[in-house]
């Protein structure tokens, strides 16, 4: 058992060494740092000065090593932009990330199954029929179209909703929460639905081939056959086994979630990481957009090397299983 | 993905969440926020401020928020008159020093007394080597104390212009830097966090309460201000609203009272609106295009904008009210010249408009074998009002007349870097002529010959020695009239020789709910809410 | 595709091969298809207004009243009009032009053709790498497998949006700005190519592993059939029914990913607006009352984008043999 749990940290370890080694290679690519540091008036010596205290002068290997060794430590420098910490930074706006992605995920959860079940078990039916043609809609509008029609119609036309930010924040400890009070969770509702979408027709259909399969099991014919009320089947016995799928996909696509927001934080302007990480990419602030990658493919891995610990945990077979 | 398996402990995680859940919901009901009854302004722009530390970053929109919390030892009405702030009085000594009588009785936010150790402490700062403020104060050559409240600047010449910098330089209290180690101005490659980065403590009207970049920055009132207090605010929560139309709609909701440029083709909808009201004016910046001018292109070809045929049908190509009235939305002001008509230098008959002549370009083009030339306009998507929308309408006028341009579109933190390396073909700039409010900046800065502290902005690399003498000569020239007549001559010299193409001044507008009643909205474009006031 | 060479030189292991000829195979599902297609009427739809939008955009430069990427062609004094059906319309522009004066039935026609072409090429290209690399990997196994497939867990653990939008940032920033007009489609395209392979070759490689145990390869590896002509002429067959699926549904992904990096400003340069772009710059009128800008091109992007995705659902479950 702590053999496989080693063997799986330690790979976990070489994809974030890559992905590090992935970020630094790209960002070799990103223009020079010193062009966007210096100012106008910088002589060409204090130019060569800011390059040498920056160390990119040294190898390439050396650089890559530095930058692995301070990542690792959460050291990823000062922002280019306003000299803020990069880590930081990330951290006062995760807080706003991870509460719309929580909620988006509890929403596509809770609107997700009963849908996927209802759509297995009345399928060919009309409105399962429709349900699934909704679905395909679904995962077809870009999120920021979604985000924009929302603003449109609930800010604008109704205006019953704000159109930007995370409304008032009350602070416990470092965490920066906005659901506890009214704004908060009002200023919440349009980016998790927008955010919730693609998930919500990925889990009803996940549910709804799951729960297909299972009704067709052997136990669910024998529970017919011993008079199990046909709900109690259905809500209870064949749902149950459809959860575990449900739940390791939405763990894995958590860290995707996240990535995703940024999009839905863009158009809402809430104040979370993405869009930090956007108006990095604008400023060509390298260090905000290494970091912000580093944590998110971070959050990623880890979520896999869990579920995959845990399932491992559930079923020793799969400790011995080659991949 | 992984096969499913029926286990007890997913029983568990589900039901202990749930329990959470109603553990989370009971307690978000009795927590709500109290309404306040102090007079908030609801502040919004479409960028956030870069740093909370004044000398971290030469910006003017940084800057004129940091004015607020804290103040230089001068500063400008809305009119640009140089007026006393810290400082009550000054005089030249010698024509090598300016003598600052500091103002007493004066506390910093922390409690400290302003005196002149706090004026060495933040004029070093300013001008240390690192400093990105640097290039701020040019004339300034360093600064002793003479007592507590009396304090001599050096500078490397006596002109007045000084003072003018002087406005954009605010006052730290030296024991505060020191017990932070903030001495020094934050040294970006040192990797290390200033600490004034985070933390203010100024003189001025207001003090910060909270900050969250690029969420919300909330400021309020300073009652030991040391000046008169003409505000009637308690609180400004400044917000930074990117998106033109999440702007717009947030006004439309009441969701902010305030915001500095507001979307231009917003505004006949907002000032509809019968509880918002729009003002707008046009600003002392002027938009012009530059064009490379070295004997070679920056790809090797012959420069074809050394020749004044190829420039005059690019000139006569541009039509600048159509421009104004459609990008612009009838707002800008077109222009002839390069200087707006609140600069002084600029006068009438230089400032009529080129007449737009499709034809005439087209035989000039060919006549000087530039049809069909191929060239780069380099402009950036956020720096201006729609400075993209009027880049693609360049295009399509210069395609218009045979020429052949690409446009290379970008954020201005990408394109200003190119723009200044001096290497693209044809370039947007704008020029407020600001600290200095006279088009002795425009025409000492911007085209007089690239040499020493000459040109700095002289981004095509042309050279005019007949115009390098008119402004030494305006430099030297102590009668106002003479000295802008002199500059006159020099602005009609340019625009004989077409080295840059004046194009509009911009306009700006700030749209307002009516609970705001009083704001001063200056040409700089600046915030001033020491002055404003709201409805109570 | 199989050639008939290749038939006749596995001839002898082909009886006692359980897996019947891909050739034969292809055509006989090719006709189930069709049954299961005339039947659904979904993705009859799907397909007819696919066909549709690709045959009109790919017309553009027949069919458009203007070359949008002819900037002479554009004048601000046609600046917002509105649609033909609305005050103040006018001939030619059927639905209304933006502030740069730019006939929007054009732009969208021209928008739509760069949204195609990339979401086509860069399915093309991924399928291209991701075939051979997971060819190669699930063939020879051993130590070019773990590099292959590590170095796709590597991608995979990095969301697709993050890869696309840091690749088409940098290189955009990489390229000179003469070559950022033609450069910017194909950066996009290597964008999203870049981890749309490895889902290919994924699929590729656990379905090379299962075909390399199987006797008729076995036999053809016998009699020396290289390497090369065993992978391509009959494993890869196999694998085309689960490949053919997740291209269709990739390509609406693709387009779907252009848009938004477009609409985010680091996709296609104003001058050659795709659909995305126009969107980003319609969203800023979405209140001046010219909602013609982002209506159009929003309506326009999601009819693409559905009826691709409706049409790789239908396939989907039609080549899914549990469900049939």
């Amino acid at each position: 058992m702590l053999v496989f749990i080693l063997q799986r940290v330690l790979n976990a370890v070489m994809v974030m060494l890559a992905v590090a080694l992935l970020a630094f290679l790209i960002f070799q690519f990103a223009g020079d740092p010193v062009a966007q540091l210096a100012n106008e008036q910088m002589s060409q010596a204090d130019r060569d000065a800011l390059r040498e205290r920056l160390g990119l002068n040294d190898g390439f290997v050396t650089q890559y090593l530095r930058f692995v060794v301070n990542a690792a430590q959460g050291n990823f420098g000062i922002s280019y932009r306003n000299g803020q910490e990069v880590l930081g930074l990330i951290a006062a706006r995760f807080p706003a990330t991870m509460e719309l992605v929580l909620v988006a995920t509890a929403l596509s959860l809770l609107i997700g199954i009963p849908l996927g079940v209802l759509t297995a078990i009345h399928r060919g039916r009309w409105f399962s029929e429709a349900l699934q043609f909704t679905s395909i809609i679904g995962v077809s509008l870009p999120s920021f179209v979604v985000g924009i029609l929302l603003i449109l119609v609930f800010s604008v036309i109704l205006g019953i909703m704000p159109a930007f930010g995370r409304g008032e924040v009350v602070q416990l400890g470092w965490w920066s929460t906005g659901l506890l009070t009214p704004s908060g969770r009002l200023a919440l509702v349009l980016p998790a639905i927008s955010l919730s979408l693609y998930q919500i027709t990925l889990i009803m259909r996940l549910v709804r081939a799951e729960m297909m399969e299972v009704m067709r099991s052997d136990f669910v014919k024998f529970a017919r056959a011993r008079g199990v009320p046909r709900w109690r089947i259905q809500y209870i016995h064949a749902l149950k086994n459809c959860l575990m799928p449900v739940i390791t996909m939405t763990a894995m696509n958590m860290g995707a979630l996240i990535a995703f927001a940024l999009i839905t934080e863009t158009v809402f302007q809430w104040p979370g990481m993405g869009m930090l990480f956007i108006q990095a990419v604008t400023f060509i602030d390298i260090p905000v957009m290494a970091a912000y990658l580093c944590i998110i493919s971070f959050i990623f891995v880890a979520l896999n090397t869990i579920v995959d610990i845990t399932y491992a945990v559930i079923d020793p077979r799969l400790r011995h299983a080659t991949r | 993905m992984n096969g499913r398996r029926n286990d007890n402990r997913e029983e568990f995680v589900m039901r202990s969440t749930l329990r959470t859940g109603v553990c989370f919901g009971l307690a978000t009901a009795f927590l709500g926020t109290l309404a306040s009854a102090e007079t908030t302004l609801r502040w919004a722009d479409p960028l956030d401020i870069y740093s909370l530390d004044p000398y971290s970053y030469g910006s003017t929109s940084n800057l004129a928020f940091l004015n607020h919390i804290y103040d230089g030892l001068v500063r400008y009405t809305p009119e640009f008159e140089v007026v006393p702030a810290l400082a009550t009085k000054w005089e030249l000594i010698d024509n090598k020093a300016w003598r600052f009588h500091l103002r007493q009785g004066v506390k910093f936010q922390n409690g400290a007394e302003f005196n002149a150790d706090d004026v060495v402490a933040s004029l070093n700062r300013a001008s240390h080597p690192k400093s990105p403020l640097r290039g701020n104060i040019p004339l300034f050559a360093g600064v002793t104390k003479v007592d507590d409240f009396t304090v001599d600047v050096a500078v490397k010449s006596p002109s007045t212009l000084f003072l003018n910098d002087m406005t954009n330089i605010f006052m730290f209290d030296a024991g505060w830097l020191e017990d932070n180690d903030a001495l020094e101005p934050t040294d970006v490659s040192a990797q290390i966090e200033g600490f004034a980065t985070y933390n203010t403590n100024g003189t001025g009207a207001f003090i910060l309460e909270s900050r969250v970049p690029d969420s919300k920055t909330v400021l309020v009132v300073n009652d030991d201000w040391w000046d008169e207090k003409q505000h009637n605010i308690d609180r400004i929560e400044f917000t930074p609203i990117t998106s033109a139309s999440t702007r717009t709609s947030a006004l439309l909701s009441g969701e902010i009272d305030l915001s500095s440029d507001a979307p231009l083709q917003d505004l006949e909808r907002l000032s509809a609106q019968p509880n918002l009201k729009v003002v707008k004016r046009t600003q002392l910046r002027t938009i012009m295009l530059g064009m490379h001018r070295e004997e070679k292109l920056d790809d090797g070809r012959d420069n074809f904008f050394n020749d004044l045929r190829v420039r005059q049908a690019i000139d006569m190509s541009i039509d600048r009210e159509l421009i104004a009235e459609r990008v612009m939305r009838g707002l800008a002001r077109p222009a002839g010249t390069l200087v707006a008509p609140e600069i002084p230098g600029f006068s009438e008959e230089i400032n009529e408009l080129t007449p737009v002549d499709v034809d005439k370009a087209k035989a000039l083009l060919t006549e000087a074998g530039a049809m069909g030339a191929e060239f780069t306009l380099v402009c950036s998507n956020n720096e201006y009002v729609n400075s993209e929308e009027v880049c693609s309408a360049l295009i399509s006028m210069f395609s218009r007349i045979g020429l052949k341009p690409t446009l290379d579109s970008g954020p201005s933190s990408i394109q200003a870097p190119k723009r200044n390396s001096g290497k693209t073909d044809m370039y947007l700039m704008g020029w407020a002529n600001e600290p200095t409010l006279d088009a002795y900046s425009l025409l000492i800065q911007v085209l007089h010959t690239k040499e020493g502290e000459a040109g700095v902005a002289n981004r095509g690399g042309w050279s005019y020695p007949e115009l390098d003498a008119m402004v030494a000569e305006a430099a030297l020239e102590q009668d106002r009239e003479t000295r802008l007549a002199i500059e006159n001559k020099a602005l009609k010299l340019a625009r004989d020789e077409i080295i840059m193409m004046p194009l509009f001044q911009i306009p700006m507008a700030w749209a307002m709910s009516d609970k705001v009643t009083e704001v001063s909205i200056g040409a700089d474009n600046k915030a001033r809410h020491w002055l404003t006031r709201m409805a109570e | 595709m199989p050639s008939p060479v290749s038939h006749d030189s596995i001839a002898v292991a082909e009886p006692v091969s359980p897996v019947p000829l891909p050739g034969r195979l292809a055509r006989f599902r090719s006709s189930d298809l069709w049954y299961s297609f005339t039947r659904k009427r979904s993705a009859m739809f799907a397909a007819f207004a696919l066909i549709f939008l690709i045959v009109t955009a790919f017309s553009a430069p027949l069919i458009a009243p203007q070359n949008t990427y002819d900037p002479s062609q554009l004048t601000l004094l046609n600046s917002e009009i509105p649609p033909i059906w609305e005050d103040g319309g006018q001939m030619p522009f059927l639905l209304g032009t933006d502030t740069q004066g730019r006939d929007m039935l054009s732009a969208i026609l021209y928008g739509s053709r760069v949204s195609i072409v990339i979401g086509i090429a860069s399915v093309i290209l991924s399928l291209g790498i991701g075939l051979s690399l997971g060819l190669t990997a699930g063939y020879f196994g051993g130590f070019v497998d773990n590099i292959l497939m590590r170095f796709g867990d590597v991608l995979l653990s990095i969301p697709t949006i993050l890869i696309a939008i840091l690749v088409s940032a940098v290189a955009m920033q990489a390229l000179p700005p003469e070559l950022r007009e033609v450069g910017a489609g194909a950066v996009l395209v290597l964008a999203i190519t870049l981890s749309g392979w490895v889902q290919y070759a994924r699929i590729v490689r656990a379905q090379t592993i299962v075909e390399r145990r199987k006797e008729y390869v076995q036999a053809a590896r016998l009699l020396k059939v290289p390497a090369r002509r065993i992978m391509v002429n009959h494993i890869l067959p196999n694998t085309l029914t689960p490949i053919m699926v997740a291209a269709t549904l990739n390509f609406g992904m693709a387009i779907l990913t252009e848009a938004t990096l477009s609409f985010l400003g680091i996709g296609m340069p104003p001058s050659q607006p795709s659909l995305g772009t126009l969107i980003r710059f319609g969203n800023q009128f979405l209140f001046s009352g010219v909602w013609w800008v982002v209506v159009f091109p929003v309506v326009q992007l999601c009819l693409l984008v559905v009826s691709v995705n409706v049409l790789g659902d239908w396939l989907r479950d039609a080549l899914n043999p549990k469900l049939r």
